[in-house]
């Protein structure tokens, strides 16, 4: 409990905690002292000058350190005979304040008259207009009319890319370095800062790629005028005319908290779109910030290849139709399966299990990581919360490169270790929270020896002691460079840590998988058995279900005669979709509601943003009319239904429906329109924060059998050990649709260490031919440094199929004459 | 005693070496703090002397030093040798004649302060004095004056120079202690003052060149000794940098108490052409304008007397302006200056000094206008009291002095180049 001060602002006597800056302490007594290079989220600047308030202190005897009183008996107050910044000033007993004195206010109108000289009058073409909180303070506090002659206006670069997602306008732009001190602050990439000084300093840009950053979004969140912009919108919307729905985010396990902003347009004949996506406040999962791939990555939704009508047999069919023949083709199989991946939501997988169980088929999750039992059994439990991990705290991250895989997840790690939690990262390799977080060890370990390296941190006795003695302990695993068993291993050895240090079962504590989906959790949650190979699937099974995958695509099965009859229920033309037999066109989640289960078994809502597509419906609606052909009555309707029937069926869920999952609480910074110029645009969460699910361990579980020989993973004289990479921006079929992007995914590509290139006879930028066990692929050769030599990192979903480690031969490709 | 306390090569030439240094009773007193003084004895000596910064703010030295934080180690001292005043040129004189003195005055500070390394600030303009100092300092440790376990004791001291870059911003020091860093060259949030939060965060003492090198006096002859010089409000001798329109032109060391009419006519020579003198500026471009009298050439100078004259002492680079010299000219050169040298970190200083600029160029340039005149003295009144460092409230001082004591410079004139 720390110690409180009492101080008065405006009359009004405030108490806050020792330590706390008179400008967040007025605000939470509602008195809003105007900002720009403040934010709540950053370390003070004290640069804009715009938050200069009247400060009187208590004067305080020498000797005997009590305040010297007046003759009315009050503490005899020194003012500094000038303004100070509320941002740079903590509180301090009996201080008092005016932030409305006339003296104030000549201070609030000079400020917003002298960044008024350099800025543009660009409102009727700027971005930034309707939300701006350059407009809104000048309207508060500024002067009417400037004396600054017009044609004395400095002229700056504008529109200038800083890499292909974010415009900046230097004119517009009031050096207040919020974008600087975000990057380099709170995400440990200082990719922006100041060149030239005075009136021609300007933002650029300092690495190579420019704004290399997967959170670079977030800056224009909280750019206080429009100088920087996002290439998405630019000229997109006013934002007056958007509306907003609360979503998820799909882009992969954290769950950050989303809205999607929609407008009818014209240009879209008329129809609701997707104008943007804006962070949606949640200080339990993603505080204010979302990454480049959930803000960039939604044009899926929109692309020409949605599917909008059921087929059969290749041609558009009515749903009637479609449905009629799916159940008959189910109905006359012996063998049969249900293979479905972490795209659907909670609701969709109940369905698609009640189904399964009804036909008496499995129920497969489509998954490359395993171990999802294991989060099941010692994942995180309700009320846990990332914020809360600090000093005395411990964090392992294991296998997973968390900046490419869940970038949100990174940043909070980060803040954690900024807090004083010890971070331990067990990586083959060094990825971006080596190179950019405080962390206090690391264990490097060869790929195949992922099985022992839990085991070496008991050895390494520092990193034991470490753990052992951690008030709390997170552990996020993944699959880097493995397969489904052997991230099924490295789940059951993490679970085993968590138990043997005393950390299973407790609040804050747990374990965390990295799945590459917003929904996996849920999947695991609800029944569903993991699976990789498919291939064996293909060849044994008589007839397969498959709802939102695309093994064919993705190069994991291949066609070699017998052909299950094939039900694909997806929302784009795929290629599996292109050899099914009959094709369900599902909506897209931002078409109707659900809930997701993040990584950290947090069950959050999602909203419908626009209408449905064509005649797609959603994917439990579809597995119900199915299964009321096949003597099944499912709720087809509903969500919310659904919802409580999985309430009353999982124990994990249990207390839990729509009603709970939409709760919110007050959270700080403030976030809304009237909170634009102090917290930036992140939107208020309004309709819910989510709840983890509880951990109901239910029995032993067994530990997974042994795995590969890693013997075939050692140096070999000749060979190189290709590895697969996950890296935020990939192929993926419902990426590639956002254009924008391109420039960020790029071409496949193998990474070499610059010893290896130069032993194998190829430079960066050259084609090679990779073949491993039966396969081979062409792809370019980029050198970087951070690779361990010997090896070949292949980013996953990039057109080249390569699910765990494998030995392989590479040479240059032939030069096509 | 000699002439010079400071400028001691004005009367021993070879000075700039170490065995004429030495002949002449240098570094004893260094010597004399670590063998025989407790760093806190150092500090009281200083104390007790009055001495006060000379890089401008005239804070009195012992008592910054007195501020560092015992509980945050390591300590450092910097010296400041920034000098980019206009007007000023002291520092380079003392570190080019008398670089020793200078030198012990920074080991000494380091002991006092419990410093095991210092750093020289020097401004990138003074790189062949940083490459002087360089082999001065290499003469020292080859005479084990600096080094390990200097003298027989525990204490340890190292020196380097460091060279900034073009910016009288890191004459600020904080600014000086983020260029230092690597980082660029802008002024922190203070408080923290650097006694308590310095370089790498570190209590640090920034102290002027000319400072220090009063400190191996004070420290050998003691402070009543340093005391019997100056005034009460400022003892002991300041070297001023006289320029403008004088016959000659320097730097000159004298006791506080000395007055303008001294300085400028006994030892400046006067003016150019024995034309009526007009206005001072005591501190270089930073200055308040002084409307010449006979009570402001007659005052004994130090901080108070010129603080009651509506201006400020600073580094006393005194800039002498006669009839010939218009003041909207001398405004117009200071405004450039500092537009030129705003670090852009804070709103009024960066935006003030371009409005400025272009308020001062078009008042020149389209005849005086009235409201333009006004409006020039307006913003500089609007940047006042709202900065982040002292840059942007100097470089109001000679626009409102200008502007408010001068009035008939900022009117339109029938004949130009005519006084009045």
């Amino acid at each position: 409990m720390s110690k409180m001060v009492t101080l008065t602002i405006d009359g009004i006597k405030v108490t806050v905690p020792e330590g706390t800056l008179l400008v967040d302490a007025a605000r939470q007594a509602g008195i809003h002292i105007p900002v720009f290079c403040y934010h709540p989220k950053l370390e003070p600047a004290g640069m804009c000058r715009m938050c200069l308030v009247e400060i009187g202190r208590p004067m305080i005897d020498r000797n005997t350190g009590q305040p010297i009183l007046d003759e009315n008996g009050q503490p005899k107050l020194q003012f500094l005979g000038k303004l100070e910044t509320a941002c740079t000033n903590t509180v301090s007993e009996g201080m008092v304040v005016f932030t409305q004195s006339e003296k104030v206010r000549q201070g609030q109108k000079a400020t917003v008259e002298f960044l008024l000289t350099s800025h543009p009058l660009d409102c009727p073409i700027c971005d930034k207009g309707g939300e701006c909180p350059l407009q809104d303070l000048t309207m508060a506090y500024g002067p009417a009319q400037s004396r600054f002659e017009y044609e004395d206006k400095i002229h700056l670069a504008k529109h200038v890319p800083l890499g292909d997602l974010i415009y900046l306008d230097r004119e517009r732009c009031i050096l207040c370095s919020r974008c600087i001190r975000f990057q380099a602050e709170l995400v440990g990439e200082a990719v922006l800062t100041f060149d030239e000084r005075g009136r021609s300093s300007q933002i650029v840009t300092v690495s190579d790629p420019p704004f290399d950053s997967v959170f670079s979004g977030n800056t224009t969140d909280i750019c206080p005028v429009g100088a920087l912009t996002t290439a998405d919108f630019r000229f997109g919307a006013r934002p007056w005319e958007l509306k907003a729905a609360a979503s998820i985010c799909s882009q992969c396990a954290v769950g950050c908290n989303i809205v999607y902003n929609t407008r009818r347009e014209a240009r879209s004949d008329g129809r609701i779109v997707i104008k943007r996506v804006l962070p949606r406040q949640n200080e339990e999962v993603n505080d204010l910030w979302i990454c480049d791939k959930g803000r960039f990555g939604y044009h899926y939704t929109e692309s020409r290849a949605r599917l909008t009508a059921p087929r059969a047999e290749g041609r558009p069919v009515s749903w009637e139709q479609a449905l009629q023949k799916a159940a008959e083709g189910l109905r006359s199989a012996s063998q049969k399966a249900l293979i479905a991946s972490g795209r659907l939501s909670n609701e969709d997988f109940y369905t698609l299990k009640r189904l399964a169980d009804h036909l008496q088929m499995p129920a497969y999750l489509y998954t490359p990581i395993g171990g999802g039992e294991w989060v099941r059994h010692y994942g995180l439990s309700t009320g846990s919360d990332l914020s809360a991990l600090g000093k005395g705290d411990a964090i392992l991250v294991v296998a997973s490169d968390l900046y490419e895989e869940a970038p949100l997840w990174y940043l909070r790690v980060r803040q954690a270790a900024e807090r004083g939690a010890a971070l331990i990262i067990a990586h083959p390799r060094t990825t971006r929270l080596e190179r950019q977080a405080p962390h206090q060890y690391v264990l490097r370990y060869a790929y195949g020896d992922e099985g022992e390296i839990i085991e070496r941190l008991w050895r390494e006795t520092k990193i034991a002691q470490t753990l052992r003695e951690a008030r709390n302990l997170v552990i996020f695993f993944g699959n880097e460079g493995m397969g489904l068993e052997q991230s099924e291993s490295l789940a059951a050895a993490c679970a085993d840590l968590l138990v043997e240090t005393g950390h299973a079962g407790r609040i804050h504590n747990g374990l965390i998988g990295v799945w590459p989906h917003p929904n996996a959790q849920g999947a695991w949650e609800l029944g569903f058995q993991p699976i990789f190979d498919l291939q064996p699937l293909f060849e044994t099974m008589d007839a397969l279900y498959l709802v939102a995958l695309d093994p064919f695509g993705d190069g994991w099965v291949r066609q070699n005669g017998r052909k299950p009859f094939l039900i694909a229920q997806d929302i784009l033309e795929t290629a599996t979709v292109r050899q099914a037999d009959v094709v369900l066109a599902a909506c897209a989640y931002t078409e109707r509601e659900g809930t997701f289960t993040s990584g950290e078994r947090r069950v959050q809502r999602y909203y419908p943003a626009v209408p449905r597509y064509g005649d797609s419906r959603p994917d439990f609606a579809i597995t119900a009319a199915l299964g009321a052909k096949l003597g099944l009555n499912l709720e087809a309707q509903s969500a919310a239904r659904l919802f409580q029937e999985i309430a009353g069926a999982f124990p994990a869920f249990k207390g839990l429906d729509y009603a709970r999952l939409a709760e919110t609480r007050p959270q700080w910074p403030p976030t809304g329109r009237a909170n634009y110029p102090f917290s930036g645009t992140a939107q208020p969460n309004t309709q819910g924060m989510g709840k983890i699910l509880s951990v109901v361990a239910e029995g032993a579980l067994t530990p997974p059998p042994p795995t590969t020989q890693k013997e075939s993973l050692r140096p070999e004289e000749g060979t190189l050990l290709l590895v697969p990479i996950h890296r935020l921006f990939d192929a993926g079929s419902l990426l590639t649709p956002s254009a924008l992007l391109h420039g960020r995914i790029g071409a496949p590509h193998i990474i070499l260490h610059p010893k290896t290139a130069q032993e194998t006879g190829v430079t960066a930028g050259e084609k090679v031919l990779i073949e491993w066990e039966d396969r081979q692929a062409e792809t370019l050769v980029k050198v970087e440094e951070h690779v361990p030599v010997g090896v070949g990192l292949v980013p996953r979903s990039m057109g080249i199929p390569l699910s765990k480690a494998a030995r392989a031969r590479l040479h240059l490709a032939e030069r096509v004459r | 005693m000699s002439q010079y306390l400071l400028l001691r090569h004005r009367e021993i030439p070879e000075i700039s070496r170490l065995e004429v240094y030495r002949q002449h009773g240098g570094f004893e007193a260094f010597q004399k703090a670590v063998t025989t003084m407790t760093p806190e004895q150092v500090t009281e000596v200083v104390k007790a002397s009055g001495l006060r910064g000379r890089g401008g703010a005239g804070f009195p030295t012992g008592l910054k030093w007195s501020f560092m934080d015992r509980k945050s180690w390591p300590h450092y001292v910097v010296a400041n040798a920034d000098e980019s005043e206009p007007g000023t040129f002291k520092d380079r004189e003392i570190m080019e004649g008398n670089p020793f003195q200078f030198l012990e005055g920074v080991a000494i500070a380091s002991y006092a302060v419990g410093a095991q390394r210092a750093y020289i600030y020097i401004r990138g303009e003074y790189q062949h004095i940083a490459r002087w100092l360089d082999e001065k300092i290499a003469e020292m440790e080859a005479a084990g004056l600096l080094g390990e376990k200097l003298f027989g004791t525990d204490y340890s001291l190292r020196i380097y120079t460091h060279l900034g870059a073009g910016a009288y911003i890191c004459g600020e020091e904080t600014a000086l202690l983020e260029s230092l860093e690597g980082k660029r060259g802008q002024p922190r949030v203070r408080p923290p003052f650097p006694p308590t939060f310095g370089l790498y965060g570190k209590p640090t003492v920034v102290n002027n060149v000319e400072t220090l090198t009063n400190v191996p006096l004070i420290v050998q002859n003691g402070a009543e000794w340093y005391r019997s010089m100056g005034t009460p409000d400022a003892p002991g001798v300041k070297i001023f940098s006289l320029s403008g329109r004088v016959k000659r032109p320097g730097s000159y060391e004298l006791p506080f108490g000395v007055t303008f009419r001294q300085l400028i006519y006994e030892y400046g020579g006067g003016i150019l052409d024995d034309r009526p003198i007009k206005a001072i500026m005591p501190a270089g471009a930073s200055s308040s304008l002084l409307r010449v009298d006979d009570r402001v050439l007659d005052t004994p100078l130090d901080y108070a007397a010129l603080r009651q004259f509506g201006s400020d002492l600073g580094s006393a680079s005194v800039i002498v302006i006669d009839d010939t010299v218009s003041i909207d000219w001398v405004i117009q050169k200071t405004i450039r200056f500092f537009k030129h040298e705003s670090c852009g970190k804070c709103t009024p200083c960066r935006e003030g000094t371009y409005w400025m600029k272009h308020l001062i160029d078009r008042i020149r340039k389209n005849g005086k206008e009235e409201k333009q005149v006004k409006l020039l003295l307006d913003v500089a009144r609007q940047i006042q009291g709202k900065c982040l460092c002292a840059l942007g409230e100097f470089s109001t001082m000679a626009v409102v002095s200008g502007i408010e004591r001068f009035p008939e410079d900022f009117r339109e004139t029938v004949l130009e180049g005519v006084p009045g």
